[in-house]
């Protein structure tokens, strides 16, 4: 299952066969599915998918941060060589926010309303570092100043209300990396403010990433975004990952037609184009999946194999790794290129 | 915050022309002639005459009310028709024990109240979640005066632990303080799990437990502040309610405070001291809410003036 080129480098977080269930008076409900991926280290990683698709609840996985009624159910979350899974709740909470750090999507609600900024940021100094408050602030000043915040030494006493969208974020940028983290687990950082503050967000975090030598996952719905920053994405559909790829392959050569669908949906600037493609249909509520391929019921390529049987995530020769019947050899249907098609065969189905 | 000050406090005045324009015409429009129930019912023609000339009840009303609150402000609420003392004395009188009593009811219900909040809503659907809600909703349901009863009838009549009525040593602040605080513990209690349960699911509140920090921290200093700004407006206007609402507890304890005031004019039908302590309370009650405004904006720093 794992793709050789990522092997060989030394991956900061491996999480392997990550299930995560909801368990609702409707029974249970697959969140995520048996999920697998690897962030190399000083990489980053895309999680791409559309809302529902499980990408949050992955990256909340992670943190251990799954609220009742949800459970991680099962698989191993290997962060340097130990088992997330196995850790205790005061062995985990040591871990948050100074070795793997997290920044989600709504600035406006993440940041406490009754505390200042400071005090905000200099609570990870007091409690990975066992700073004292005014020792804390200070740093706060230093953090903020990194983050791009103008004159810090008078923000870091302001309250959150007290800041656009684009600083609240940097904030919450400054508090994720107050502790210097290995890993930063990156929920959506830019989708709630404007496509302006957005770039800067994203070229803040990139280059903080460099200089402070992190390994990255960035949870996203834009591919746009992903192109920008990610070195591999994992594409998630309804639980489950799709396709796996280093972002240049991915983008040139996308072999799931989920994928194709996305990529497809995507404003271009190199050619004309009167409307955008839609995918058709829905992602399935994850307490009312299909029985086979979960994109088999929008897929334009499906036939009544890809309906009764799931495939597996198989590796590719150009070094994707695929979950669908068309790249193997159980394959019934006519011979596909699954990039060069899909317009055509969406347009004849719909 | 200065203007918002200023602001609030000149929403105030058309509360309180409101309330002085009732209060004033409670006097007109129950049923008989007011000289003639001030002069008694026994007076003559020409006393009642007397009294109206004197009290200025022959004037129009207008003028009536312009005087009526013109005195008012200058701290004169007339005299008591029966004891014939000044209106403002008789209130000032019994005015503390009611803020006393309403005051450490309140505390009461603040301390009682918080406490078996935070535990439901930090142990939500557990058995003591359930047996704390069933026990506020009963303390909610209880009508004071009964409790008052049947706080007597046990703790101070049949055991003989603590005295019957009065007001001033400890022994006897105790019942009617638990009378008058049981209800506000349990609106607190509830105020305080639901809002609990709602902040904790707040994003801030992920954000604290991303960076590591304790539950114990997440609950007291992340959730509580957070959680407190609806129970302040709650715990006002139930001291503001306190204020003018002891009527029941403080008859039931022979509490000589404005409660009973109000209800031995009303027997009486001394309207000018029914009129000086309605009023006196509604402006109690204004104020209180007041000052509830000014505390929630300092407590929750994101209102803006609208």
């Amino acid at each position: 299952m794992e793709n050789e080129n990522m092997e060989s480098n030394e991956s900061i977080i491996k999480v392997d066969n990550l299930q995560t269930s909801f368990f609702t008076h409707k029974g249970e409900i697959k969140a995520v599915d048996g999920v697998h991926f690897d962030v190399p280290a000083g990489k980053t990683l895309g999680i791409v998918g559309e809302s529902g698709s499980g990408k949050s609840i992955t990256s909340l996985s992670i943190m251990r941060l799954i609220d009742d009624p949800g459970r991680i159910k099962g698989g191993e979350i290997i962060f340097k060589g130990e088992n997330l899974l196995e850790k205790s709740e005061a062995e985990m909470r040591s871990i948050r926010g100074n070795k793997i750090s997290m920044i989600f999507q709504e600035p406006m609600t993440s940041l406490n309303p009754v505390y200042t900024i400071g005090d905000q940021i200099a609570e990870a100094y007091q409690i990975h570092e066992g700073t004292s408050k005014k020792e804390g602030l200070r740093k706060a000043v230093d953090m903020l100043k990194l983050v791009g915040i103008p004159s810090p030494e008078r923000r870091v006493k302001a309250y959150p209300h007290e800041l656009s969208g684009g600083m609240r974020q940097r904030a919450m940028i400054a508090i994720a990396l107050a502790c210097d983290p290995e890993l930063l687990v990156a929920d959506e950082p830019t989708t709630a403010l404007d496509v302006t503050i957005q770039a800067q967000i994203l070229r803040l975090i990139s280059r903080l990433q460099d200089e402070l030598g992190m390994s990255m996952m960035l949870i996203t719905h834009d591919l746009g975004v992903v192109a920008e920053t990610c070195d591999y994405v994992a594409v998630m559909y309804a639980g489950k990952i799709v396709e796996y790829a280093d972002v240049y392959t991915l983008f040139s050569n996308p072999k799931h037609p989920y994928t194709v669908g996305l990529l497809k949906s995507l404003p271009r600037h190199d050619i004309d184009q009167d409307e955008l493609e839609v995918i058709q249909g829905m992602v399935p509520r994850p307490d009312n999946l299909p029985e086979g391929c979960r994109f088999a019921p929008r897929c334009p390529f499906a036939r009544d194999m890809c309906h009764e049987r799931l495939p597996d995530l198989e590796d590719l020769e150009g070094g994707n790794q695929v979950r669908c019947w068309i790249h193997t050899d159980q394959w019934d249907g006519p011979e596909v290129n699954v990039k060069d098609d899909y317009g055509s065969a969406q347009s004849s189905t719909s | 915050m200065f203007v918002y000050t200023i602001r609030r406090i000149i929403q105030t005045i058309p509360v309180m022309i409101g309330v002085s324009l009732v209060v004033f015409l409670m006097m007109h429009l129950i049923p008989g002639d007011p000289a003639q129930i001030i002069a008694g019912e026994a007076a003559q023609e020409e006393q009642v005459e007397q009294t109206r000339e004197r009290l200025g009840l022959n004037e129009p009303l207008p003028v009536q009310y312009a005087t009526f609150v013109g005195n008012a402000v200058q701290g004169d609420l007339g005299n008591s028709i029966r004891s014939g003392r000044s209106v403002t004395s008789l209130i000032g009188d019994r005015f503390w024990i009611t803020v006393e009593l309403a005051f450490y009811s309140t505390l009461l219900s603040i301390f009682i109240g918080l406490i078996a909040g935070i535990i439901s809503a930090t142990r939500r659907n557990s058995f003591l979640d359930m047996s704390l809600m069933i026990i506020a909703l009963f303390g909610l349901s209880m009508p004071n005066f009964w409790l008052g009863l049947i706080l007597i009838q046990y703790l101070a009549l049949n055991i003989g632990w603590l005295p019957v009525s009065g007001w001033g040593t400890p022994q006897q602040i105790l019942l009617p303080v638990i009378t008058l605080g049981t209800a506000g513990a349990a609106i607190i209690a509830r105020m305080t799990r639901s809002s609990m349960l709602e902040v904790i699911h707040q994003d801030y509140i992920r954000t604290a437990r991303a960076k590591g920090v304790k539950e114990r921290y997440v609950v007291y200093k992340h959730a509580l502040r957070n959680a407190l700004i609806p129970v302040v407006t709650v715990v006002g206007l139930q001291f503001g309610v306190l204020l003018g609402g002891a009527v029941l507890t403080e008859t039931v304890f022979a509490i000589n405070g404005l409660g009973r005031l109000v209800v031995e004019a009303i027997n009486q039908r001394d309207f000018p001291v029914v009129q000086g302590s309605v009023l006196v309370l509604s402006l109690l009650f204004v104020l209180v809410n007041f000052l509830v405004d000014i505390s929630y904006r300092i407590l929750n720093k994101r209102i803006e003036l609208d």
